[in-house]
């Protein structure tokens, strides 16, 4: 590759899909949009893919839009934070992809799949935009982006409830992104200005001022209530369950993500450390992650309808990752971008294998799934992984960041925070065994047709992801170390 | 209570914006009506929108024009950041009605007590 490409490879990871979306409008075909989908899926990835090396081997990149000189243009910033998070929105976005066409045919009129197509990349380039920007209100922007085509894809599910989920996270959704540009507003106010690396040297003189802590408190409830924390989730579990199968996929094992990664941009670069002292926010996360790990996991073992028990269980996650957060320590952060990585390959996995369920017998009713060990074996055997990952049995990703998440915890000698989660773990173990027993311990009921397996398209890439949660789990030297060194940045101060 | 007349006049705007942003934010949780939430929704943003244009502003401030004449500037700055956000703001809105519409297509109402009680009966 020319080395002039390769310069404007940050700005490549955001044009590309975002010029690929208005193709699928033009052709019309749900074939053809499922292709140019497919591409620049890849192609994203393949740049993610160079983009981490590069900052691993040569450290951050700054790539100057318009070659505007920093704190006037907009500055891209690729350090190992966001090479690392877009590394996980193209690796679920490429696999999705692939299994996609059957179950969107399935489940979308067939007149509006392009559509679906279009949204998509929309969505995709606004994730990849929120990471890779380097200024507080182009932020905001990326933000409404993948907001606005995620409103969309959720409204494009088949029962009517997808709309009034649709329009209730739009509604919530706008309040947050709102709160969160007050938040850069009062910001903007006392430093004059909005790159975030500027921010970061300019805030420490007025940190202590009642705007800024104001502004602090804006931008948390904003991107709260993007993630799904504990009070502000209440959007969440119907729009995951009635969004189509594969956006809830999708949806599920990104847009939480990237909501984390803007939390962490916040708080650690943007702010610094310094900042918990004058306003106890880190106290204030921890509680509520408590309160989300131990109440919804309990709610989820209520579920009957198994979209929505992932749902809840994925608030329960979040809570993982915030009170990894909450602990301000390299190993609590290496915990939390850890799960990031590790929760999007478990929840990808899960959500698939509902799709593929769904895909078959028309329902994610828990009580429909009976027997279904039987007649779709590596469907649920994939599931039955995944949930395993989910709980955190050894050798699958999700035992590796409870591992690093009660490490952190031991170290600050938070004994009951560490006693917490391996409760809310064993409460995962119930709502999840709640499904096994049905799909292999019950009998198809009589009245029900026999089912087979789904196709080779929909379960090489479910198995694909769950693979990849064995994998990393066994070799999880790439992960640890990339989590630990932007762990270690992110403390450090500025990247 | 004498500081504060003294300094109502001075912080006008931002007091405006304090009280559409209340107006807007209320109208969004008390009303059951899908269209009138939309429109608390906009309240909500346009008082962001009037806080960055204040904050810019100066008193006697020009436009950003180049002329010798012009000793003080208005910062111009928050003005295109409220541009883009305005296009935003549109979009939510156009998308938001755009849902209800289907919604009203769909359940036959537009409240949100009735739309409830529906999807109760749905499952």
């Amino acid at each position: 590759m020319s080395a002039t490409l390769s310069a404007h490879l940050p700005a490549l990871q955001v044009v590309l899909p975002l010029i690929a979306a208005p193709f699928c409008v033009i052709l019309r075909k749900s074939a053809a949009a499922w292709f140019i989908a497919l591409v620049f899926s890849w192609v994203s990835l393949g740049i993610s893919i160079m983009l981490l090396e590069q900052v691993l081997t040569h450290g951050p990149i700054s790539y100057l839009l318009g070659s505007w000189p920093a704190p006037w243009g907009i500055e891209y910033k690729v350090d190992k934070l966001s090479a690392f998070i877009m590394l996980i929105v193209t690796s679920i976005g490429s696999i999705t992809m692939i299994f996609a066409p059957k179950s969107v045919n399935l489940e979308i009129p067939k007149d509006r799949v392009y559509l679906f197509y279009t949204m998509y990349l929309l969505t995709f380039a606004g994730l990849l935009g929120i990471t890779i920007t380097g200024d507080a209100f182009n932020l905001f922007v990326f933000l409404e982006i993948s907001s606005l085509s995620s409103y969309v894809l959720i409204s494009l599910g088949s029962e009517r409830n997808a709309l009034t989920a649709a329009l209730r996270y739009l509604i919530l959704g706008t309040v947050g992104a709102t709160f969160y540009i007050i938040g850069v507003g009062l910001m903007y106010q006392m430093t004059g200005t909005l790159n975030i690396a500027d921010l970061a040297e300019r805030l420490p003189e007025v940190a202590e001022t009642r705007t800024i802590l104001v502004a602090l408190g804006f931008v948390t409830v904003g991107i709260g209530l993007k993630l799904g924390l504990f009070p502000l989730h209440v959007w969440l579990p119907n729009a995951y369950a009635y969004a189509p199968s594969v956006v809830t996929a999708f949806l599920a094992a990104t847009a939480t993500k990237v909501a984390v990664y803007m939390l962490l941009r916040v708080y650690f670069t943007i702010f610094g450390t310094d900042i918990f002292a004058a306003l106890p926010i880190d106290e204030f996360l921890l509680v509520l992650g408590l309160i989300a790990i131990v109440t919804m996991s309990g709610v989820a073992i209520y579920q009957n309808n198994a979209k929505r028990l992932l749902a809840y269980s994925s608030v329960a996650q979040v809570g993982y990752m915030v009170i990894g957060i909450s602990m301000v320590t390299a190993t609590g952060l290496t915990a939390t971008i850890l799960h990031l990585f590790n929760h999007a390959m478990i929840k990808g996995a899960l959500f698939l294998a509902l799709a593929a369920v769904f895909y078959r017998i028309k329902s994610v009713k828990i009580d429909d799934m009976a027997g279904l060990g039987k007649e779709m074996p590596y469907t649920m055997a994939a599931f039955v992984v995944g949930g395993f990952s989910l709980v955190g049995v050894p050798l699958t990703v999700g035992f590796i960041s409870k591992w690093y998440l009660i490490l952190g915890a031991l170290e600050k000698g938070w004994w009951p925070v560490a006693a917490l989660i391996l409760f809310s773990s064993l409460l995962a173990v119930i709502y999840f065994w709640k499904v096994i027993e049905v799909a292999y311990f019950k009998p198809r009921p009589e009245s029900a047709d026999t089912v087979s397996d789904v196709p080779l398209s929909m379960l090489i890439p479910l198995w694909v992801l769950v693979g990849a949660n064995i994998f990393f789990g066994t070799n999880s030297n790439l992960t640890v170390s990339t989590a630990m060194g932007a762990a270690k940045a992110l403390i450090g101060g500025a990247p | 209570m004498m500081d504060l007349s003294v300094e109502i006049p001075g912080l006008f705007n931002y007091w405006i914006v304090i009280i559409l942003m209340m107006a807007g934010f209320y109208i969004v949780i008390s009303h059951g009506n899908l269209v009138k939430k939309i429109v608390g929704l906009n309240v909500f943003q346009v008082s962001v929108f009037t806080l960055y244009i204040s904050m810019s502003k100066i008193d006697g401030g020009a436009a950003p024009i180049l002329d010798e004449t012009i000793k003080s500037y208005s910062n111009p700055l928050p003005h295109v950041l409220i541009l883009t956000a305005i296009v935003v703001g549109v979009a939510t809105t156009a998308l938001g009605l755009a849902l209800i519409v289907r919604i009203r297509d769909a359940y036959g109402t537009i409240e949100e007590d009735d739309i409830i009680e529906l999807e109760r009966t749905d499952t």
